[in-house]
């Protein structure tokens, strides 16, 4: 344990320097338009499948599990108040962060991996192709556009599968749910969702470029580089939870 | 010493490495490696497993930094060039690695394709297949063109990927172990391969390798890499008119056993 802490704080380290590239070759051109939309659709398309599974069914369980202790007090009318507060400051950009890390951190982590181990990294330098940018830019790029653009989504239907329980339980029209779940919601909600979502959206990127650009020789070092990414990432989307939950509070006030 | 053949141009040094050390860590690889190329030369690197020759030739190509000493490349220093020149200079060295590196999410094609597309934007659709269905013949493999690099044996890998490098018309061509790996046949299509693409393109190459059939068939001069720097140096009987336990064994091994 002492020693995966350890690990994790010198990793850190390295994570910074690469940040640091990652910013000095975002703004020096040429730019990569081509390959930055070819892993959004990468990213974001083909997580749409597991991340409307997943939201949705949030959205179920969070409600049923919500009912009995309002219910309690005879206030389960608060229930969609209650739930799309819930949805939309955290559970959505959190849901969403974590699938992603699982499912696109690591196959960022293994892809870039065996491009590492295999020499393909060396043999687009050779040939005259920034593999940095080529590579590393476009899917930071990628992931910060598109983690945003599916914590809204998953925030849809998650109020959509609490809607659905909500409406055979105490019979609640569609109209008057909407209308009290946006009641309850500010503007300042959404922003920190997108806030959130652009920041884990930001690490999970980096997070998966720096373990695959970095991973050591041999296929075991593809392994522990996808498994690091997710580790790592979801250690560090928590943090900043935790982080910008306060500074929203903060602005709240 | 040298093979005279008439391709080779021994008044201009094409690659000229002086007094280079790379160390990892505390693993001291190179020390103090001397080395030239002259244009139109085909010069053959052998050595032990882990002496460092697929460091050397990457420190040629500038994916690797020299602790000390000097390189230079067709005239330019390539440890002092700044990014833009090292990827200018680079166009003009093909880079045949050891485990193949195709691209194994894009076929044959794409891979091909890859480096034109990037370096050469003004080529027209029409252009760039020719181009791709030139090289591909050049190396025998046109038929696997819509092939994906898992699909192809490791000789077919090794071809393309000596194709890929062919495509941008590099002056220099480095082969890190172009044989490794191969059955005896395939080696020998190689080698000819290596000899063919000198005759055609007109470049000076570097070929790493632990083949002496290779070595022989292909090199116009030979160096051997001891203990972290050249010691021998010279044709293929040269090489192995010796006594030393270093080297003998590589001759025992290929040729007496
Ligand atoms: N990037 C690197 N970081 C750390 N050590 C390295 C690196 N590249 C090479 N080495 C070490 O340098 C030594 C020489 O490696 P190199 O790949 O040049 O050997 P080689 O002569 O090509 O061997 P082989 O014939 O097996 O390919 C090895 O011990 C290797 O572990
Ligand atoms: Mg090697």
């Amino acid at each position: 344990m002492l020693n995966k802490i350890k690990r994790i704080l010198i990793e850190l380290g390295g994570i910074h320097r690469f940040v640091m590239r990652f910013f000095r070759e975002l703004v020096r051109p040429p730019y990569e338009f081509k390959e930055i939309i070819k892993q959004c659709y990468e990213v974001g398309w083909k997580s749409l499948p597991l991340i409307s599974l997943t939201g949705f069914i949030t959205g179920i369980v969070f409600t049923n599990q919500s009912r009995p202790s309002l219910a309690e007090f005879g206030a389960t009318s608060w229930l969609p108040a209650l739930i799309s507060i819930a949805i939309i400051r955290a559970l959505a950009p959190l849901v969403t962060a974590l699938i992603a890390s699982g499912k696109v951190g690591s196959q960022i982590g293994a892809e870039l991996g065996s491009m590492k181990v295999t020499e393909q990294i060396d043999a687009m330098e050779v040939s005259g192709t920034n593999p940095f940018k080529f590579l590393v830019v476009s899917r930071v790029l990628a992931t910060t556009i598109t983690i945003p653009i599916l914590s809204l989504y998953t925030a849809c239907v998650g109020l959509l599968g609490a809607y659905l329980s909500v409406n055979q339980h105490e019979s609640t029209s569609f109209v008057v749910y909407f209308s009290q779940v946006f009641e309850a919601v500010s503007y300042l909600d959404i922003f920190s969702l997108v806030l959130k979502a652009v920041v884990f959206g930001y690490t999970i990127g980096i997070v998966g470029c720096y373990q695959g650009y970095n991973s050591s020789k041999g296929t075991e070092g593809v392994g522990k580089a996808a498994n690091w990414a997710v580790v790592m990432s979801m250690f560090l989307i928590f943090v900043e939870e935790i982080l910008i939950v306060q500074i929203i509070q903060g602005m709240r006030t | 010493m040298v093979n005279e053949r008439e391709h080779i141009d021994q008044h201009t040094k094409v690659i000229t490495v002086k007094g280079v050390s790379k160390s990892f860590g505390d693993l001291d690889v190179l020390r103090g490696v001397d080395l030239h190329l002259f244009k139109g030369e085909n010069l053959v690197v052998l050595g032990r497993s882990g002496t460092g020759k697929s460091v050397l030739i990457k420190l040629i190509s500038g994916l690797l930094k020299p602790d000390t000493g000097t390189i230079e490349v067709l005239g330019e220093p390539v440890d002092e060039l700044d990014e833009k020149a090292l990827q200018l200079l680079r166009l003009k060295i093909g880079f045949s690695f050891q485990s193949s590196a195709l691209y194994d999410s894009m076929t044959v094609r794409e891979n091909l394709e890859f480096p034109l597309v990037r370096n050469k934007r003004h080529l027209s659709r029409n252009e760039i297949n020719s181009e791709v269905e030139d090289v591909l013949d050049a190396v025998g493999l046109l038929h696997t063109i819509g092939q994906m690099p898992s699909e192809l044996s490791g000789g077919q890998r090794k071809r393309i990927g000596i194709a890929r490098t062919l495509i941008l018309r590099p002056e220099i061509m480095l082969y890190d172990e172009p044989t490794a790996g191969l059955d005896p046949i395939t080696c020998i299509e190689i080698n000819g391969l290596i000899n063919e693409v000198q005759e055609k393109y007109k470049t000076s190459s570097i070929i790493i390798t632990h083949d002496l059939a290779c070595a022989k068939s292909v090199g116009d001069r030979i160096v051997m890499l001891l203990d972290g720097s050249f010691e021998r140096g010279g044709s293929f009987d040269e090489i192995f008119d010796t006594n030393d336990e270093r080297v003998k064994p590589f001759y025992d091994y290929n040729f007496i056993i």
